[in-house]
């Protein structure tokens, strides 16, 4: 086995008894990314040999293990362009809190980024102004999006392990579709300081990895309470590793029926439905629930994260950093800059954002939508005062084609049906390999818990993991 | 609610994103389709609902006014498309 294959834990062994060095795991990956990213292209800016700093020497828990980073969480002296022409060269003179924390903890921060959709807005990776990335699984389809190019370089070896951000389920959603576990954080329990904001009240970082173990190691060193981000919370950080018991007997599981509907692939639906068996036969009590304003989750997101987004975007002004049209007067500066900078999405999100926000329409959008997220909120906490956890899809289809969802924004919008209330609700949630579709594409199990329960959704997923065997196969490259 | 090209364009100038006639049919169409969607909204009687703007109970996270250090002009300049001295520099506001 290739080191580049192997999982942070089992690498973290080795360096510690000083059987390899973090160079040779770099070297492992710089020569696996030039043999298959020229086909998934999960990173962007490569261009050719990846280039490593001089090593410095190896020290703290990750002893150099280096971590790959998507391109919206900013990186002292490493582009770091939300893969948009709008912020061109942009080298951030500062890194992100979760960036900071790596690196004392001993990690080396990839010289590669991910690529990801244009500010995060996407399920695809196809509104990367990059281009798209290639499903590790079948290269004709899509990775899922946003984290796409993160959750394709741990799926195909060509990481080992990554960061992502979630808004609406674009970590859990890619993670599903490449099969690798994604997770999404607590709101507030990860620092959001110098992630390049989409939706402020629902994004957070969290990790893409091969396993359930690593993805318990990166939170535990990601998380905590941050100045620079006044609504990351002060609760302490438990060691995310202990909850890795594998044992869930008596464990109360809540099966949302409305998630078990029309639009849900029969293929995926009876795949999810034998992970639900094996969670019973490891002694978990599964009873159906009801979470009634699900239906609503989706329309809610696209008022509420489009109105934030195009409040966060108007900093992209062509001033301070990035891309600047040429013009003569400063009004149409700024407005040449976003027409040239800006994809197709962008400018759609904004413009939605824009309008629900504008006189006349901020009652009857924006505001009834902050009202049914108290409903989504609620039939959540309903749930949660009788069960452990709920257990869903994390997404109504395996992977599909690349082009077949983009000249249909709303068909797009509707590939996050099951992620999106999580975030809206603020909620952690995980997303773990469970089998695959009759064409060999991934599928991906959904473990929903309390705020700042990620203790059971690992300990959750870790127990189905370690009874299954579907997180150990590799996609062939 | 029907969306015109009309309002498009107003909520493209408050945008400030300059809009080509062809996006200005396309974009037309596709918010007309999400806004359609979106209207599912108004079936909910939501009256006596309080609105969730912020998921945590949190409020008015305050700091002590402590000086510190913060990035140097030069340093905040590095990326300036276009600077003089220790300023960004933009086109001409008034003549």
């Amino acid at each position: 086995m290739e080191l580049n294959q192997l999982t942070a834990h089992e690498l973290l062994e080795k360096l510690k008894s000083k059987e390899i060095c973090s160079r040779t795991i770099l070297l492992s990956l710089s020569q696996r990314i030039e043999k298959t990213d020229p086909k998934v292209k999960a990173y962007v800016r490569n261009q050719g040999p990846v280039k490593f700093a001089p090593q410095d020497e190896a020290f703290g828990e990750l002893n150099g293990l280096p971590v790959t980073i998507k391109d919206n969480i900013c990186t002292s002296g490493l582009n770091t362009e939300c893969c948009s022409k709008i912020l061109r060269g942009f080298r951030p003179p500062y890194d992100a809190t979760v960036i900071d924390k790596l690196k004392k903890a001993g990690a080396q921060i990839f010289p590669l980024k991910a690529n990801m959709d244009e500010f995060a807005f996407g399920s695809s990776t196809e509104n990367s102004f990059f281009g798209p990335t290639a499903n590790p699984w079948k290269l004709d389809c899509v990775p899922g999006g946003s984290s796409g190019g993160s959750a394709a370089a741990v799926a195909s070896d060509e990481a080992i392990w990554a960061l992502g951000s979630d808004t609406g389920g674009s970590i859990r959603q890619p993670a599903s579709f490449c099969g690798v576990v994604g997770l999404k954080p607590t709101y507030g329990r990860v620092s959001r300081y110098g992630l390049i904001a989409f939706a402020s009240s629902l994004d957070q970082i969290g990790p893409l990895t091969k396993d359930v173990e690593d993805s318990a190691l990166l939170c535990g060193l990601i998380s905590g309470y941050d100045p620079q981000d006044s609504t990351s919370i002060n609760q302490s950080v438990p060691d995310y590793t202990k909850s890795l018991t594998g044992d869930i007997k008596g464990l109360k599981i809540g099966i949302p029926k409305e998630y078990f509907v029309e639009g849900l692939d029969p293929e995926v639906k009876s795949v999810i439905e034998e992970a639900i068996d094996k969670l019973k036969s490891l002694g978990a009590v599964i009873k159906q629930v009801s979470l009634p304003h699900t239906e609503y989750a989706v329309p809610v997101y696209y008022i509420i994260a489009t109105a934030e987004a195009s409040s966060n975007l108007a900093r992209f002004d062509g001033v301070q950093y990035g891309y600047r049209a040429q013009a003569d007067n400063l009004l149409q500066m700024y407005k040449e800059t976003r027409a040239e900078g800006f994809g197709q999405e962008a400018k759609r999100r904004i413009l939605l954002g824009t309008f629900a926000l504008s006189h006349g329409y901020y009652d009857a959008y924006y505001l009834r939508a902050l009202k049914v997220r108290s409903l989504i909120k609620q039939d959540f906490d309903r749930v949660f005062q009788e069960f452990d956890c709920i257990v869903a899809p994390t997404s109504p289809t395996a992977a599909f084609k690349i082009g077949e969802r983009t000249e249909d924004p709303l068909k797009m919008y509707l590939s996050d049906i099951y992620t999106i209330s999580v975030n809206l609700a603020g909620i952690p949630a995980i997303s773990v390999p469970c089998g695959f579709t009759k064409q060999g594409l991934p599928v991906g199990l959904q473990i929903m818990a309390k705020p700042f329960d990620e203790e059971m959704l690992f300990k959750t997923a870790y127990a189905y993991e370690q009874n299954t065997d579907w997180h150990k196969i590799k996609p062939k490259l | 609610m029907a969306i015109d090209k009309e309002t498009i364009k107003h909520v493209a100038h408050l945008a400030r994103i300059d809009l080509q006639p062809n996006e200005l049919d396309k974009l037309s169409a596709n918010l007309q389709d999400i806004l359609g969607f979106i209207d599912k909204l108004s079936s909910l009687d939501v009256e006596k609902v309080s609105p969730t703007s912020h998921i945590l109970p949190i409020s008015n996270v305050l700091r002590e006014d402590e000086p510190r250090t913060s990035l140097t002009p030069e340093k905040a300049l590095e990326n300036a498309p276009s600077k003089k001295g220790s300023f960004f520099s933009v086109p001409k506001v008034i003549e």
